[in-house]
């Protein structure tokens, strides 16, 4: 068959536009009402309008901020706490039944204890993406000290090493792969938080944008905010995982 | 085991909240004593409102679980299998997949109205693709061999799927429904919280709105020790299901 020669990416091209395709068919054709599901032409003018003339540039800016503050915030604290925890072998058994407790529960649900500690402003929101996206690092931080081999320990030890010239020379550099597939986890559930923060508190952002576009039954503003958090969501993660490779060319070098 | 090693660290920490509250006094719309968080939680248990809202979040959980992981399945029973539907699809998926199923409330809300379909659908496509993805590369990681015996006994492919697919990587599915099962836990309260009047989110919203720390803390409690024992229960019929095969990782997410 000529469609298995062609490379993937023309055939991967060819495979969402077939599904466009389909999507703009069922639109054309009246199987589905307009108000669930707006054609593509409809969804992209949405897309270009807000983009262009709309709020839709203000709100992406605002809900990828709060995503990236949060984010940073957390991924800082939950590596710091991390190593913390990570030195200490202790320390290790004693806390980590209150962290898995704690990484088991939904984080939206701390936003109702949220909201009545802060109330509905900016700050509320940011803090339960810092609160949800600490988890993920943290639990992996811990995970990379933990694994850490025991002749480097050794060898520290020997060395006579401080507790810090330990974390920064042994423990972090190895748990690196560990805190960037963490980070990454943690940023999808910054972005899934940011978006829930906004629609409960009213605050700028996609999040809100998609709440009003559905109660004013506007699909096609709805369909377009959609499809720029998912772009949002896709761009972080390929972002991140660029990042991931570059700084365990190290490892794979010495590996090899 | 050393397991009360690990008891101690929530002690130490809740111990000073209820002597400050128990020294203040006084009331508080937002906090409320642990003590008196566990009143609560025994009273909600005691008359029965607990026990519905765990119902209706636990049912629509399942339904919503059952919905995406098993189109996951099928999915990723057929991505798995043939190269050229994987290399048609990858972009799609890539495409769709980082849209925060929560995004997705207010449309499911629009289409289905309140109650149990929106929070089932915005479920089932958040499961939908962990499993489809999961699925996918737990048929690929296949013995090579077994996919040749499948093609020299001429089984169909009903046959292959069932007979040589689905239990050489059920270690792997039983994982990824593990991980699915504590995501649609994240959904369905996330749903109950932002829009589905129903079920434990929903209880814990009223809680707040009511002003009743006591019993916010005591939902929020109830749920976290749903989402552990979830995990907890999974994560050992998994051990026990395929504990001789030796290929079922710790569980200690990363």
């Amino acid at each position: 068959m000529i469609l298995r020669r062609l490379p993937t990416s023309v055939l991967g091209v060819l495979g969402l536009l077939a599904v466009i395709l389909l999507w703009h068919l069922v639109t054309a054709a009246g199987l589905v009402s307009k108000a669930f599901l707006p054609a593509p032409a409809a969804t992209v003018d949405a897309l270009v309008w807000g983009l262009g003339k709309g709020d839709l540039k203000g709100q992406l800016a605002a809900t990828t901020l709060r995503m990236l503050n949060g984010w940073l915030l957390a991924s800082i604290g939950a590596i710091a706490l991390g190593s913390l925890i990570g030195i200490s072998q202790t320390a290790r058994a004693y806390l980590r039944p209150s962290l898995a407790f704690a990484r088991s529960l939904p984080a939206s649900a701390v936003i109702p204890i949220a909201i009545s500690l802060v109330g509905l402003g900016p700050s509320m929101v940011l803090g339960v993406v810092v609160f949800g996206s600490v988890w993920p690092t943290l639990l992996a931080t811990v995970q990379g000290f933990a694994n850490v081999e025991p002749r480097l320990k050794d060898v520290a030890q020997v060395l006579r090493l401080s507790h810090l010239a330990y974390v920064g020379k042994i423990g972090l550099p190895n748990a690196v792969p560990d805190i960037l597939a963490g980070m990454r986890l943690s940023l999808t559930v910054a972005l899934i938080l940011a978006v829930i923060g906004e629609m409960l508190s009213g605050q700028e952002g996609l999040g809100s944008a998609i709440l009003l576009a559905a109660r004013a039954f506007r699909a096609a503003d709805l369909y377009a905010g959609l499809v720029l958090l998912g772009l949002v969501g896709l761009l972080s993660s390929y972002g991140l995982i660029w990042v991931e490779r570059r700084l365990t060319r190290w490892r794979q070098a010495a590996l090899r | 085991m050393k397991g009360w090693r690990g008891v101690i660290v929530p002690v130490v920490l809740l111990a000073p909240a209820e002597i400050v509250f128990r020294v203040r006094g006084g009331q508080s719309d937002s906090l409320a004593p642990p003590s008196r968080a566990i009143a609560a939680l025994l009273s909600i248990l005691w008359d029965g409102s607990l026990v519905v809202g765990s119902a209706q979040t636990l049912g629509t959980l399942l339904a919503g679980l059952a919905l995406g992981s098993l189109a996951g399945l099928a999915a990723g029973i057929a991505l798995g299998s043939s190269e050229l539907l994987r290399r048609m699809t990858f972009l799609t998926i890539e495409m769709l997949r980082p849209i925060p199923s929560v995004a997705l409330l207010p449309l499911s809300l629009l289409i289905f109205g309140f109650g149990y379909r929106m929070e089932i659908a915005v479920i089932a496509f958040a499961t939908f693709w962990p499993s489809l993805i999961l699925t996918q590369s737990a048929v690929l990681q296949i013995e090579p061999r077994l996919t040749e015996v499948a093609r020299l006994l001429r089984l169909s492919r009903w046959q292959t799927a069932a007979k040589i697919i689905l239990p050489a990587a059920a270690p792997r599915l039983t994982t990824a429904l593990r991980l699915a099962a504590g995501l649609a836990l994240v959904v369905a309260v996330t749903a109950e919280i932002v829009s589905n009047p129903q079920g434990l989110g929903h209880d814990l919203m009223i809680a707040q709105e009511t002003l009743r720390p006591e019993r916010m803390f005591a939902v929020l409690f109830w749920v976290g020790l749903i989402g552990w024992g979830n995990n907890a229960a999974l994560l050992r019929l998994e051990r026990w299901l395929f504990a001789h095969r030796g290929d079922v990782d710790t569980g200690i997410a990363t």
